[in-house]
């Protein structure tokens, strides 16, 4: 298996070096090799971060280069946009509906991409794209803050519809590596955000 | 048993495994995790020191002692303790020590990316460059292996793409009891051995000769240790290669000769001369400077050319490769291929993206951080700002754009007083933090009053070391491990290093601690201090943004429409709360401002700096939801 690149991007404190851990553990799991390189710092201030996942038999880099990515997973819209450099023309996109309003749109400098802009910028990229109402479907389970529980499941649905790992991970690897990597007392919840993303995830990938 | 771990907490693991008793260090992005998983083993001591050098002096005392110990920073905290980094490699040690440097390639969260592999050959030591996570555990072991049979301080260096970077690694086992506590052995008795640990000149003269024969038994050594690896290839290209770039070497090179060095410094000479012959094309691919480069090519290696008419060929490095930033598989292979190393139909090719601006997102100070109301003012005042390094940085970008310069921990107080000695026109004003106060601003704060210069200084007080993960001051009763600071008997409470009665101290007069959210005060005290003949401190006290507890019951604030005019003055905060709404003032045709609830701590900065009033008080707000829920109940 050649590996498969992940890159998840975020705004600091959106949790995304946490989805990033719980992705490599499932690849560990599954008895792949795996790596995960990050950057801390400065980006933990509200700025843009990200984190490079890989899943293979053999990795030796722990980073992707520009044109490598297999897999976009945004936790933020306009971080979506920011990294599409970095992907293949048929990776696969998924991103979940949130908009973070950077201080450089509030002061009027710039602009925050529309709907239509950012939709056409993914199409000019590739053809798989998937878009989580990550907020909305946790907010439903009571606790906004389990989006990312939403988007990995949608994300663990699209890796099985479009066949990227061989054999399939299973659902119980999954959720057994989010049970341990998160606080017990959101267990069920993160569960219930987790399986609630797939669904959505068939939806959109139905239409 | 397996487990995947991060290149710090890996080192920290390999610490442990190998008995290490006693860690020292001071937080510094990419470097601060070791220290944090260190503390959780039992059986061992770390603290945060107040800075690299004190935690260095604290490592080799109990190195000095028989024990062994680490100490932890950043590569540019190794400029900090570089006094006790050049004496340690000059007088040896009874147990192993290992320092280890966090180097920044790329300067994701540092001030430059000076490569510290330099400091080893400087002060004639051993220098280790793990490759991954499991090389950084099991290098820590071979760090101390080292340390002890050659009587010298190991410097294990490691870059981002490790610290950050996680892996697989196979444990090993616990390490005998030599840890600390009931069951350890005692610590032998402390040597008394003046001729080799009292750096007077005439002991000092003594030492040199032995410091530079330990580099040439080093050297030998460095042929036959296991770290040095060959990976044999098939393509004639024969790389040599440490760190984070052999794995890019890996991926990039399937078929090339590898020659790794998990020790780079001293370089194994033999080892890489046969690897020389064996090739026909000799590379070093380093990031930053062209170290082992260098060092190969004083070794004289050439490499024998196809024809054998054609002279020899001399290594090649950074006529390849950057010099500046960090490597990635994309950077390896373009440069590859411009080099002939590799055909054209190598490259990848990114997507055709379709062009647009895209807003940019960098750090910025949180909304109902405690150091935006200084910075607000400052650039109010239209002072020059000598700043330093912490969260408070950010307090130079626009729109606060208030600090004109900021080099290194500690250098704020310092240049500014050197500014007005210098004549200097306006009165300048330095701006430190609180760790950075303990760091290295006391004695630049007290040369400032000995030799008596108008500068402002502004200890921005938020209680804890925030930018590297909100590590504990002295101010604060906060340890790495708990309990470490003395309890005072008669109060219960634990001795705390308070800053005001040290500024006062160092002599001082005109001090003042203020609330940080306090603009009016804050403001008439600033400009009180700047008509002053001599040095005077504000000391600006809340906790930071991110420790919620104090604000648990704060609320949102909101803006009240209709008093909202778009005057903009409060987007001049560059508060992330504050927001230019969609709603435009119908006489000025300026958008107003709205607040976000998500993001707003009710900080009050903005309602204190509105000239209409126009944005709520946390009790208006209160009042407000109050009256709304009584409406509903109704």
């Amino acid at each position: 298996m050649k590996p498969l690149n992940f890159l998840l991007v975020g705004v600091g404190g959106q949790g995304t070096i946490l989805a990033s851990d719980i992705l490599a553990h499932v690849g560990a799991a599954a008895g792949l090799q795996v790596k995960q390189a990050e950057l801390h710092g400065m980006s933990q201030r509200g700025g843009s971060v990200s984190s490079h996942v890989r899943w293979g038999e053999r990795v030796f880099s722990p980073i992707v280069g520009a044109g490598e990515v297999d897999v976009l997973v945004a936790f933020e819209e306009l971080e979506a946009l920011r990294y599409l450099e970095m992907l293949h023309r048929d990776a696969l996109i998924i991103v979940n509906q949130e908009r973070i309003i950077p201080t450089s749109v509030t002061t009027g400098a710039y602009t925050y991409p529309t709907e239509p802009t950012m939709l056409a910028m993914f199409s000019s990229v590739t053809t798989h794209i998937i878009r989580v109402d990550g907020p909305g479907i946790a907010g439903r389970l009571g606790l906004a803050k389990a989006a990312n529980s939403v988007v990995l499941g949608a994300l663990a649905r699209a890796l099985a519809v479009h066949k990227l790992v061989e054999p399939p991970v299973s659902d119980e690897i999954w959720l057994t590596t989010m049970a341990e990597r998160t606080p017990a007392k959101f267990r069920d919840l993160n569960r219930a955000a987790f399986c609630g993303g797939q669904d959505a995830m068939t939806l959109v990938g139905m239409a | 048993m397996k487990q995947l771990l991060s290149g710090n907490a890996a080192l920290a693991r390999g610490a442990w495994e190998a008995g290490a008793v006693v860690a020292a260090g001071y937080p510094g992005t990419p470097s601060t995790e070791i220290l944090e998983h260190f503390a959780r083993y039992p059986g061992v001591y770390a603290e945060w020191s107040p800075n690299e050098k004190v935690a260095l002096d604290v490592a080799i005392g109990a190195a000095y002692a028989g024990k062994r110990a680490i100490a932890t920073m950043k590569h540019v905290g190794l400029n900090v303790a570089a006094d006790a980094f050049m004496y340690v490699a000059m007088t040896g040690i009874e147990g192993g020590l290992v320092i280890i440097s966090a180097d920044d390639p790329a300067m994701h969260s540092s001030q430059n990316e000076q490569d510290n592999r330099m400091y080893a050959k400087f002060a004639r030591i051993p220098c280790l460059e793990p490759a991954s996570s499991q090389a950084a555990k099991d290098q820590m072991l071979d760090a101390f292996a080292i340390s002890e049979q050659f009587d010298t301080p190991v410097l294990l260096r490691v870059t981002t793409r490790i610290c950050h970077s996680t892996s697989e690694v196979i444990l090993g086992d616990p390490p005998p009891r030599t840890g600390l506590g009931d069951e350890a052995p005692q610590t032998p008795r402390f040597p008394r051995n003046p001729g080799k640990y009292v750096m007077v000149p005439g002991n000092a003269v003594k030492r040199h000769p032995i410091i530079e024969e330990r580099l040439r038994r080093l050297a030998a050594f460095a042929e036959t240790y296991p770290g040095n690896v060959i990976v044999p290839g098939s393509s004639g290209l024969g790389i040599i290669t440490a760190g984070i770039s052999y794995q890019y070497a890996r991926e990039v090179f399937p078929d090339a000769a590898i020659l790794h060095l998990g020790m780079s410094w001293p370089l194994p000479a033999d080892l890489i001369r046969n690897f020389a012959e064996s090739v026909n094309r000799l590379i070093v691919m380093e990031e930053l400077d062209p170290f082992i480069e260098e060092g190969v090519r004083l070794l004289g290696v050439t490499v024998a050319s196809d024809h054998p008419e054609a002279p020899r060929k001399w290594v090649e490095g950074k006529n390849i490769f950057p010099i500046i930033g960090e490597f990635s598989p994309r950077i390896i292979r373009e440069h590859a291929i411009t080099a002939g190393l590799l055909p054209t139909s190598a490259h990848v090719a990114t997507p055709d993206l379709m062009s647009s601006t895209l807003p940019p997102r960098p750090p910025v100070l949180c909304a109902g951080c405690p150091h935006r109301s200084s910075f607000y003012l400052l650039h109010k005042l239209k002072v020059p700002v000598n700043g330093d390094i912490g969260c408070y940085s950010l307090g130079f970008a626009p729109p606060l754009s208030a600090m004109h310069t900021l080099g290194c921990m500690g250098a704020g107080i310092s240049v500014a007083h050197g500014a007005s000695k210098a004549g200097s026109p306006e009165r300048h004003v330095a701006v430190i933090g609180d760790s950075t106060f303990f760091h290295s601003g006391i004695p630049a704060l007290l040369n400032v009053v000995y030799h008596h210069s108008p500068v402002v200084t502004i200890i921005l007080d938020n209680r804890v070391t925030a930018m590297t993960g909100h590590q504990g001051t002295p101010a604060t009763g906060d340890t790495l491990q708990p309990g470490q600071t003395h309890t005072d008997p008669s109060t219960g409470q634990p001795t705390l290093i308070a800053i005001e009665p040290i500024v006062r101290a160092l002599g001082i007069q005109h001090v003042q601690t203020l609330d940080a959210f306090a603009v009016d005060e804050i403001e008439a005290t600033l400009r009180d201090f700047l008509q002053l003949d001599g040095p005077s401190v504000l000391i600006a006290l809340q906790p930071c943004a991110l420790e919620t507890s104090g604000r648990a019951r704060w609320r949102p604030l909101e803006v009240v429409a209709d008093q909202c005019n778009g005057c903009t003055l409060c987007f001049r905060l560059g508060c992330p709360a504050i927001l230019k709404s969609d709603e435009l003032d119908a006489h000025t045709q300026r958008p107003r401002a709205s607040i976000d609830p998500a993001q707003c701590t009710g900080c009050e900065v903005c309602s204190q700096i509105c000239p209409r009033n126009a944005i709520s008080f946390r009790d208006d707000a209160l009042s407000l939801a109050t009256a709304e829920s009584t409406e509903v109940r109704r």
